[in-house]
């Protein structure tokens, strides 16, 4: 179980980023952040991954504080960030560089056959196209096994087709181990169709609005009325957490 | 969840098969489209050859005078004859020496000053502003002083070389280091990389490519110093061969000592370049079309 307790993070230019955030994530959980930018959602997740630390306040892997980053908590980025000297399996093995070469050599293999990349073993990141350079991300996050996987808007510089096709893949590789997956994404339909549980947030200084379990059946279908549904729910949570809906009632006033 | 997983390992499949097509048929693995593979590289020869024969032909048709600029057969001939008599190989291994050894020296100094520099915030403020200042002051105007505490042998020309050789590879390694992608250096917190990992795993690499352009500056600019040294009194070299020409009167040997000069930083520049180039070949450049 991973908990946030009463995290504040003031950064040192006086912005208040985060104010007496709690949260609590299961094991095996899928949550998805969602909240417009500066709300203060790639700062949880900075501060969860161990890269930041919060003003006050606690967050703690089954009762561990987390001060650091931890071999059990994984970060996929918004990028790749694949490094470009190294070949992908080289990148790969980045994650269990700990390990003796042989079962590294057979944990990146399987890992990059799971993910779809086995024929690309060799090949360097500039090779790859926009999707397979994630997947190869998503590998490397993966093949450690972390308890905790944190997503950072992990799909949203990919185009549509590619961005659907990855979220089912992400599905279907959860099943493997089921870690718990925080997702962190500016795209409702994304979180709809991945997370067990939705957070929403809103900013000034940034703090959980309001949390939403959408009641949907797996495998979800982004057409199914219950679906849209959800989608129209979400989006009416966020307008208000943003302020937009306020700001367009003024507006029109 | 199945029907999921269906479609995803469908998806792997035909992504799979899609990337086998595209490996055979990849362009960075189809050969070059010239007939000859040497060719392009031929194309250098043109200029330097075309402009020699040019001054051939305008000396033996009278259009120019050639006793200040002598044409090139006399150049060679000139080079011949002090092929024969051994003087130019002892000339040449006296230069490469020194530039061998102030380039050694230099890089070695810029490497570990840039290094801790460019990665230890409390060492660049100690160090960089002295550098800095140091860096603005003419090497040759060290000369005097260098003669006066090392001697007017090997030692001082040598710390000369490799004082020119310290500067373009001190700033642009430890600059290097500050402009690595914050991003990437994340990937290897993420991962706990100690600070020797850091180093060896993130830093390093992806300062290289900076790196050998400093390193091919600073070996021009040995071989640009090597000169000033062999100037203030040297008996052999290929400078020595420069002043020695010029006092004597015979315009061809000067030449015959600048078109070394030209011929060997060329040569080791090229070495400098094809060794690195090797390590490089993950960098995704700028390829003009041909």
């Amino acid at each position: 179980m991973l908990s946030v307790a009463q995290v504040d993070k003031r950064y040192p230019n006086g912005v208040l980023a985060l104010a007496g955030l709690n949260l609590t994530v299961a094991a095996g959980e899928i949550l998805a952040v969602v909240g417009g930018s500066g709300c203060g959602k790639s700062t949880l997740l900075r501060l969860i991954a161990g890269l930041d630390s919060p003003t006050a306040g606690r967050i703690a892997l089954d009762g561990t504080p987390v001060t650091a980053p931890r071999a059990e908590i994984g970060l996929v980025f918004q990028e790749p960030r694949l490094m470009p000297w190294l070949t992908i399996d080289q990148n790969v093995a980045f994650g269990i560089r700990h390990l003796p070469a042989d079962e590294r050599t057979r944990r990146v293999s399987e890992c990059l056959a799971r993910v779809g990349l086995a024929s690309r073993s060799g090949h360097w990141p500039r090779e790859l196209s926009g999707g397979q350079a994630q997947r190869a991300a998503l590998a490397r996050a993966l093949v450690g096994r972390p308890k905790v996987l944190l997503l950072d808007e992990p799909f949203s510089s990919l185009d549509a087709l590619t961005r659907g096709d990855l979220q089912e893949h992400l599905l279907d590789l959860w099943g493997d181990d089921q870690p718990t997956m925080i997702l962190v994404t500016h795209d409702i339909e994304e979180a709809l169709f991945l997370a067990d549980r939705v957070v929403v947030m809103q900013p000034d200084p940034g703090r959980i609005r309001t949390e939403f379990v959408p009641p949907l059946a797996r495998p979800r279908d982004r057409t199914d009325p219950d679906f849209l549904r959800c989608k129209r729910r979400l989006l009416a949570d966020l307008g208000h957490a943003s302020g937009f809906s306020r700001q367009r009632v003024a507006a029109t006033v | 969840m199945s029907a999921h997983a269906e479609t995803a390992s469908a998806c792997g499949a035909a992504l799979a098969a899609a990337s086998v097509k595209e490996t055979e048929a990849s362009p960075g693995h189809a050969w070059p489209h010239t007939a000859w593979p040497g060719g392009n590289r031929l194309i250098g020869f043109i200029l330097p050859l075309g402009l020699a024969l040019a001054w051939e032909a305008a000396v033996a048709v009278h259009w120019a005078d050639g006793r200040l600029l002598p044409t090139p057969s006399r150049i060679l001939a000139a080079l011949a004859t002090l092929a024969q008599s051994g003087e130019l190989a002892g000339h040449v291994l006296a230069t490469l020496q020194r530039v061998a050894l102030g380039f050694a020296f230099g890089v070695a100094a810029g490497t570990v000053l840039g290094a801790v520099s460019g990665y230890w915030t409390l060492a660049r403020q100690l160090i960089d502003p002295t550098l800095q200042a140091l860096r603005n002051i003419p090497s040759i105007a060290w000369v005097p002083m260098f003669i006066l505490w090392f001697g007017i042998f090997e030692t001082s020309k040598v710390i000369l070389i490799a004082v020119g050789v310290f500067f373009p590879i001190y700033l642009s390694l430890s600059a290097s280091i500050r402009g690595v992608d914050r991003k990437l250096v994340e990937v290897g917190r993420i991962f706990r990389f100690s600070h020797r990992e850091m180093i060896t795993r993130i830093l390093l690499p992806a300062t290289l490519p900076s790196y050998v352009v400093a390193l091919r500056s600073g070996l021009g600019l040995g071989w640009m110093f090597v000169v000033a040294a062999e100037f203030m009194g040297a008996e052999d070299g290929l400078g020595f061969l420069l002043i020695d020409g010029q006092q004597t009167g015979r315009p061809a040997v000067i030449l015959a000592s600048i078109t070394s000069f030209a011929v060997l930083g060329k040569l080791t520049d090229w070495l400098l370049a094809s060794v690195s180039a090797r390590f490089l070949t993950w960098q995704d450049s700028f390829k003009p079309a041909e």
